[in-house]
């Protein structure tokens, strides 16, 4: 189990290295650059390239960008906050970001699983067709979508949440863009978890488990929701990431102060570094999170535990 | 047993009629079902997949899916109250008294508590997908004690080590704590035989117990089977197609098709002198490795379709002694001995005489034969 883990963990670092060039590659195809200011002539523009180090070759940027990265310093903004450290930058903007996500996920996972289990428990029945419904319109309708038509209702007909992000009332005004954003993770889960448990509950060992007397929950706890759940973990991880993908819109929709609507202004005003510290993060953060799933997989599913112990 | 000893009757199937309903219709899978089981005894239940065996025995246990619908009949079951845990043995108890419930009219409950695993329990068919994959063997093995008898864990773990030990698994310790992929498909049927065993059950129901497994271990199992049956005393219904089993293993032999039994009698009877044209067919399907034909004999058509009844017996367009009334009525059960009937208008006393395919009549003198010179 070490031994994997630590394989994992350096396959990690090589691919997010990977994504880093690639990044660097993407940023200079993109048309424009951060100094597009026409009130600057060429040898201003050229002083400026020359003083953020953009005129010189990108391998050789790239190699600077990675050691100062393991320093700890992601360079500074060219353009939405001049001159900021990007790690300063992020700092205020990633934990409301991440605390408005994590409210999502969990959302989306309880009312998903609930609503899938209740799909299969009642399987053929109108509780069946509504939690298909639901998940049928949380699938396919984004959550920019969601967003809108929720801050229309609930914001600003109903005034039950406020309608933009304040800092005054974190948690009243993320309700809002964590329901929407919730919305696509809670309908997947509930299709997925529902078609689980159908199998499991059809399977030859609930069946040996109902012939030895056991009582109904009995049944469901001990033996239906553990193979159940099993798979839906994997499910999460990639949830995760639409979610993020998410946020970007949502963030800009809620005017919420999060790395998202950073993102989205970085791309819009080319400012490099912030667009690839960002898109590292993100990068970073999907590949711990799999890492995280695929462990924590191994640990729960002793198919898969004793299989690693092997090796 | 001994020979003084009375014969109870412990599950006697009444003319059991069931219904499953489906959305392509209503499926009549069972029509009219009588079965008869005596403590300690052996009764197989033979027939092609789909002739309604496991369903009859689903609904003994009460575990019937849920879009099955009862028609009519009666599953009595007579048991003796327990009345000291998980050692007592009526047997050896003269207060003991007998009591009847009808399966069908109890309910969920009841069921769970007095029948299913506590005196009723099942083998299944396939061990590589009847076990709980993300459970360690010893817990499943346990859970039915734990469940029924509220012994405590340490109890349990001794008493689950020993039934390992009693359905031949080797570091019973070891396994006790490994899981089911890390068995063998042998293993892990004598796992589910052991979880059958665990709460001292008086009946086993053993669906299709050796299918799923291959031929050297198939026999290791019915051995086994029959070892813990004569040790314990207990009745066992084998749910099978394969009459090789049944040879080895049965006291009774119910022949099912389509839903109804359709000839019963006791070993000898069955494989001697059957009467039912279906019979003859699974018996000369048999493959038989005594005669230079290579040809294997198999029974014309396929088994038919529940959804669309036909009027008369289900088996004659199959039937090549088939006769006009076959089509029209279907014959009621002939009583041929005290333990053997069948039913086919062939012995109704109108019928013209029909004796059995002379390849088969050839054979089962062969049988005669090979089983006395085992005998001598």
């Amino acid at each position: 189990m070490k031994k994997y883990v630590l394989k994992r963990v350096v396959t990690a670092i090589f691919t997010l290295l990977a994504i880093t060039l690639i990044l660097f590659i993407l940023m200079q195809l993109m048309p424009g650059s951060p100094f597009n200011d026409e009130k600057l002539n060429e040898s201003q523009k050229a002083a400026l390239y020359a003083k953020y180090g953009l005129d010189k070759p990108i391998v050789i940027q790239f190699f600077h960008y990675v050691i100062n990265m393991f320093k700890g310093d992601l360079g500074v903004s060219y353009k939405i906050s001049k001159n900021t450290p990007i790690t300063q930058l992020i700092a205020s903007r990633l934990p409301i970001s991440i605390g408005v996500g994590f409210a999502a996920v969990m959302i989306g996972a309880v009312v998903g699983l609930l609503l899938g289990l209740l799909a299969a428990f009642k399987r053929d029945t109108v509780w069946d067709t509504l939690a298909t419904i639901i998940s049928v319109i949380g699938v396919s309708v984004p959550s920019y979508v969601f967003a809108l038509a929720l801050s229309y209702q609930f914001g600003f007909k109903l005034g039950w949440f406020p309608m933009l992000f304040s800092a005054k009332d974190v948690v009243g005004s993320s309700v809002l863009p964590s329901v929407s954003l919730s919305m696509f993770t809670m309908a997947s889960i509930a299709r997925f978890t529902r078609a689980e448990m159908i199998e499991v509950l059809g399977s030859d060992y609930m069946l040996l488990a109902e012939s030895k007397g056991l009582s109904g929950n009995k049944l469901v706890f001990s033996h239906a929701l553990r193979n159940a759940l099993i798979p839906i973990i994997t499910v999460l991880a990639p949830l995760v990431v639409d979610l993020m993908t998410g946020s970007l819109v949502v963030e800009k929709i809620f005017s919420i102060p999060g790395v998202g609507s950073l993102l989205v202004n970085a791309i819009q005003s080319n400012d490099y570094n912030v667009v690839i510290a960002l898109s590292f993060i993100y990068s970073a953060m999907y590949i711990g999170i799999m890492l995280v799933v695929d462990i924590l997989y191994g640990i729960i599913d002793p198919r898969i535990r004793v299989a690693k112990e092997g090796d | 047993m001994s020979e003084e000893k009375k014969r109870e009757k412990i599950l006697d199937v009444k003319d059991l009629d069931i219904t499953f309903k489906t959305t392509a219709g209503d499926v009549h899978a069972i029509r009219g079902v009588n079965i008869d089981l005596f403590q300690g005894e052996t009764v197989a239940i033979v027939g092609e997949s789909g002739s309604g065996k496991s369903v009859t025995m689903r609904a003994a246990m009460g575990i019937l899916a849920k879009n099955a619908v009862v028609n009519s009949g009666q599953i009595i079951y007579r048991y003796r109250d327990n009345k000291g845990g998980i050692d007592y043995n009526p047997d050896n108890d003269e207060t003991a008294q007998w009591k009847e419930a009808d399966i069908l009219k109890m309910d969920k409950k009841w069921i769970r508590k007095h029948i299913n695993g506590r005196r009723i329990a099942m083998v299944f068919q396939d061990p590589m997908t009847s076990l709980d994959p993300t459970m360690t063997i010893g817990k499943q093995i346990m859970e039915g004690m734990l469940w029924h008898y509220k012994i405590d864990k340490k109890d349990a773990f001794k008493r689950s080590v020993e039934l390992l030990k009693e359905v031949g698994i080797e570091d019973a310790e070891k396994r006790m704590k490994q899981y089911p992929h890390q068995l063998s498909g042998g293993m892990r049927q004598r796992v589910v035989i052991a979880i059958a065993l665990s709460c001292n059950p008086d009946l086993l129901i053993c669906d299709e117990p050796t299918t799923a497994l291959d031929v050297n271990i198939q026999a290791k199992i019915l051995e086994l089977i029959k070892k813990v049956q004569k040790e314990r005393d207990i009745a066992v219904i084998y749910i099978t197609h394969d009459l090789g089993v049944v040879a080895k293993v049965a006291d009774y032999v119910n022949v099912m098709y389509a839903g109804k039994i359709v000839e019963v009698g006791n070993i000898n009877e069955i494989f001697y002198d059957p009467r039912h044209p279906y019979t003859w067919g699974l018996l000369s399907a048999m493959p038989d490795l005594g005669t230079d034909d290579d040809r294997l004999y198999t029974i014309p058509g396929s088994p038919p379709n529940l959804l669309h009844e036909k009027e008369g017996d289900a088996f004659a367009p199959r039937n090549a002694y088939a006769l006009e009334i076959d089509d029209k009525l279907e014959p009621p059960m002939f009583k041929i001995t005290e333990t053997h009937s069948a039913a086919t208008w062939l012995l109704d006393e109108r019928a013209p005489k029909v004796e059995m395919p002379p390849e088969l009549k050839a054979r089962i003198e062969r049988m005669k034969k090979e089983a006395e010179a085992n005998v001598s």
